[in-house]
């Protein structure tokens, strides 16, 4: 590697890494909605009416990018609804109210699994997305020639802050982990295994140097300590920490030789390889100062974030913000109905002063965007083209590179909306390419 | 109680940067010069930098007020401005004088091109330069014992020079308030890489191709190279006025050309032009030149180049 890429020291405020992760007892009832991917919303194959039990599929993936969906509780459904997301965009949800047996469908058991074909299969039936917070169907990042695959590249860089849930899993979790590599290694006769792992976070780092120890008779698993800097989880940024290879504008990861799976995702696997269970529940962290006892929770998925707090002991204070995911590039939250979804890593209560952001004032040129930006993208021009509408300035400066991990707003002295800008400028390119495409 | 939330895009925390913490970094980094310059050109000097800092500061509240503005001299910008302009004047400047150089920087050049951000040259280093054109010798030779450029060319004898050397980097000789004391810029200089505010890309390319110039024009004699680098405005220049982020470039390849031109032009007006001193003049040139330079040196997207999606 010619040079390490820049980034942003963040606070890591790390305060659940090393406490105990609880079950949360089940919800009265919990809101499913059907799009908690990348992809098509999944269609709901169920009724008014009809009762479910934890695990029968309730929605069924429509089309190639997309993943079915599962009750996480037993219990009749009441509801099927227009449910207006965090993102901003309605999808249908399903509502289940508890019978609180927690009884489990009597179809579930483990998939039979003898060929690379089954294997993908299996991963799109158990319903797992790329559970690091993108939400990407695992399935269609497995469908590739395994010819191709150089490296398989675990991420184990949980580079936001509060945010632990992957550490639990890297820690406690790693005969899921075991299982589920064990098994894509043989059907894609993968040689080379990367976990990429912060050089702060010792805990993961000798609990996957042993995890790499154990695997070593059927693959070479290399334990890749990273710096402990933000983004290191950005798929593109682990990519070229770990293997040198850079994936351009354009190209997917697999165009570079590497498949990049969260460590999560793959514990998810192994549990469903084993079990047939398949994705219900979500360890999640939840923090943040208006927490009354921050801790990593497992949770139902479709519980609603109310019930999620209350089993934290409350909150202690009115919060500022309610944020999915860590606070440099998580969605905040309207209101507590809303439910813990398949990928959400964790969900935070930020008070007043964590969430306080300075006043925006006038750029003073100093270059800190730029020189803190991962791939070297110059958000202070991108926001002039942007303000001027100037599309073809916008393309010239690759804003399609932008990742928007946030480090040039987060570093950016006179606080402008940079990574935001960076957003919409890439919603204006796509557009006014669309529209050129239809002259 | 969740009817308060906020809603809002990522992020949502912040480094705590902000423009008044740059502002006061550059100011803790002037601190050794000024108390130098007081030190050595004695009260007077105090005089001078507080006049100029309090014009600048009340230009810019009185402009931003009569123009019904969003006050900004919170940033603490316009006392950078005052500061970097009283310690660029002479001990024994009549303060009308500097008075009239905080309106050419404060009104004149930075707000009436829209403040903070949008100014195109250095409001300090232009009002030097409007002083220095309008009030003759006031603004540099106002010392009896001027070394400054003269040094380069009156030819000093070795001893003299050894000694001089010593003399220049502490600063006892005459010039404006804070430019002398070579030994307190350089203390300052190494605050403000150490804080990050800047880097070293133009102080040391700025100085170093004075240097080198130097170096050759004095038939390779690196003591009377090092006396002219010691000499005149030179450290202050490219330490904390050429490395304003306004008016120079914000990509390193663009420092780099920033440094070395302004170096360049700096020994020229220095050996060949009839001003005694270029530092002012280099920079001022370098800043108009600033927009162009950035776009010649664009940083390079590591993403690019790929097959266009």
């Amino acid at each position: 590697m010619a040079f390490s890429l820049n980034g942003v020291h963040t606070p890591h405020r790390k305060n659940t890494q090393n406490k105990a992760t609880i079950r949360m007892p089940l919800p009265d009832s919990v809101t499913i909605p059907m799009s908690m991917h990348i992809g098509a919303p999944a269609t709901p194959i169920v009724k008014i009416g009809d009762t479910v039990k934890t695990g029968t599929k309730i929605a069924e993936a429509t089309g190639y990018v997309s993943a079915p969906i599962y009750s996480s509780i037993s219990g009749k459904v009441t509801k099927i609804k227009d449910f207006l997301l965090s993102n901003g965009s309605t999808t249908q949800a399903i509502v289940i109210e508890s019978d609180g047996e927690g009884s489990v469908d009597d179809s579930i058991f483990p998939p039979v699994v003898d060929s690379k074909e089954s294997l993908i299969a299996a991963i799109k039936e158990s319903g797992i997305v790329g559970l690091g917070g993108a939400g990407f169907p695992t399935h269609v990042k497995f469908n590739v020639d395994p010819e191709k695959i150089d490296y398989l590249i675990i991420n184990g860089a949980e580079c936001e802050p509060y945010v632990t849930s992957d550490t639990v899993t890297m820690v406690s979790r790693t005969e899921d982990m075991k299982i589920a590599l064990s098994i894509i290694c043989e059907f894609f006769g993968i040689k080379n295994v990367i976990v990429g792992v912060e050089s702060n976070n010792k805990t993961a780092i000798s609990s996957m140097k042993s995890f790499a120890q154990d695997m070593s008779d059927v693959c070479k698993v290399d334990v890749k300590v990273l710096p402990a800097l933000y983004p290191q989880g950005g798929e593109k940024v682990l990519i070229y920490h770990t293997t040198g290879r850079i994936v351009k504008l354009g190209m997917l990861p697999i165009d570079t030789g590497c498949i990049v799976i969260n460590c999560t995702t793959l514990a998810a696997i192994g549990n469903y390889l084993t079990t047939g269970m398949p994705l219900i529940e979500k360890c999640v962290t939840v923090d943040g100062g208006a927490v009354s006892e921050p801790q990593n929770v497992i949770v139902p998925i479709g519980a609603p974030l109310a019930n999620v707090f209350e089993f934290c002991g409350g909150l202690k204070t009115e919060p500022a913000k309610i944020i999915y995911g860590g606070p440099m590039m998580g969605l905040t939250v309207p209101n507590m109905d809303q439910p813990i979804l398949k990928n959400t890593n964790a969900v935070l209560a930020l008070t007043e002063k964590e969430a306080w952001l300075p006043k925006t004032t006038a750029c003073i040129r100093c270059g800190a965007c730029t020189n803190t930006c991962p791939f070297g993208i110059a958000p202070a021009l991108i926001e002039r083209a942007y303000d001027k509408n100037d599309i073809e300035e916008l393309e010239a400066l690759n804003v399609d590179a932008c990742m928007e991990c946030g480090c040039c707003s987060f570093v950016c002295p006179a606080n402008r909306p940079l990574v935001q800008k960076n957003k919409l400028s890439k919603a204006v390119l796509k557009n006014a390419k669309s529209k050129g495409e239809k002259k | 109680m969740s009817n308060n939330l906020k809603l809002s895009v990522s992020p949502h925390i912040h480094s705590g940067n902000s423009t008044s913490t740059i502002m006061l970094d550059v100011i803790v980094a002037l601190i050794p010069a000024t108390v130098a310059g007081c030190i050595i050109f004695g009260l007077r000097s105090c005089l001078v930098l507080a006049a100029c800092i309090v014009s600048c500061v009340l230009f810019e509240f009185l402009y931003n007020l009569i123009l019904k503005k969003e006050q900004t001299i919170g940033d603490f910008s316009a006392v950078v401005t005052g500061l970097l302009l009283g310690l660029n004047l002479p001990a024994n400047i009549p303060i009308w004088q500097c008075i009239i150089g905080s309106f050419i920087a404060i009104i004149i050049v930075k707000c009436l091109f829209g403040g903070i951000g949008c100014n195109i040259v250095n409001p300090a280093i232009t009002a030097r330069v409007f002083m220095l054109v309008s009030f003759g010798t006031m603004t540099t030779a106002a010392m009896p014992t001027v070394v400054d450029t003269v040094a380069g060319a009156t030819p000093l004898s070795a001893e003299t020079i050894e000694q001089s050397i010593g003399e220049l980097f502490l600063g006892l000789k005459g010039g404006a308030i804070g430019e002398t004391c070579i030994l307190a810029l350089v203390v300052g200089l190494v605050y403000l890489l150490v804080r990050k505010v800047i880097s070293w890309h133009i102080p040391l390319t700025f100085i170093g191709t004075v240097y080198i110039c130097s170096f050759f024009m004095e038939g390779l004699d690196p003591i009377k190279a090092l006396a002219m680098i010691l000499s005149g405005g030179l450290f202050i220049g490219a330490i904390f006025m050429a490395t304003d982020y306004v008016t120079s470039p914000s990509t390193a390849w663009g420092k780099v050309v920033f440094g070395v031109g302004a170096g360049l032009l700096t020994f020229l007006i220095r050996y060949f032009g009839d001003y005694p001193e270029g530092v002012s003049f280099a920079i001022l040139f370098f800043n108009i030149l600033t927009p162009y330079i950035e776009k010649w040196t664009k940083h390079k997207v590591l993403l690019a180049g790929g097959k266009k999606a």
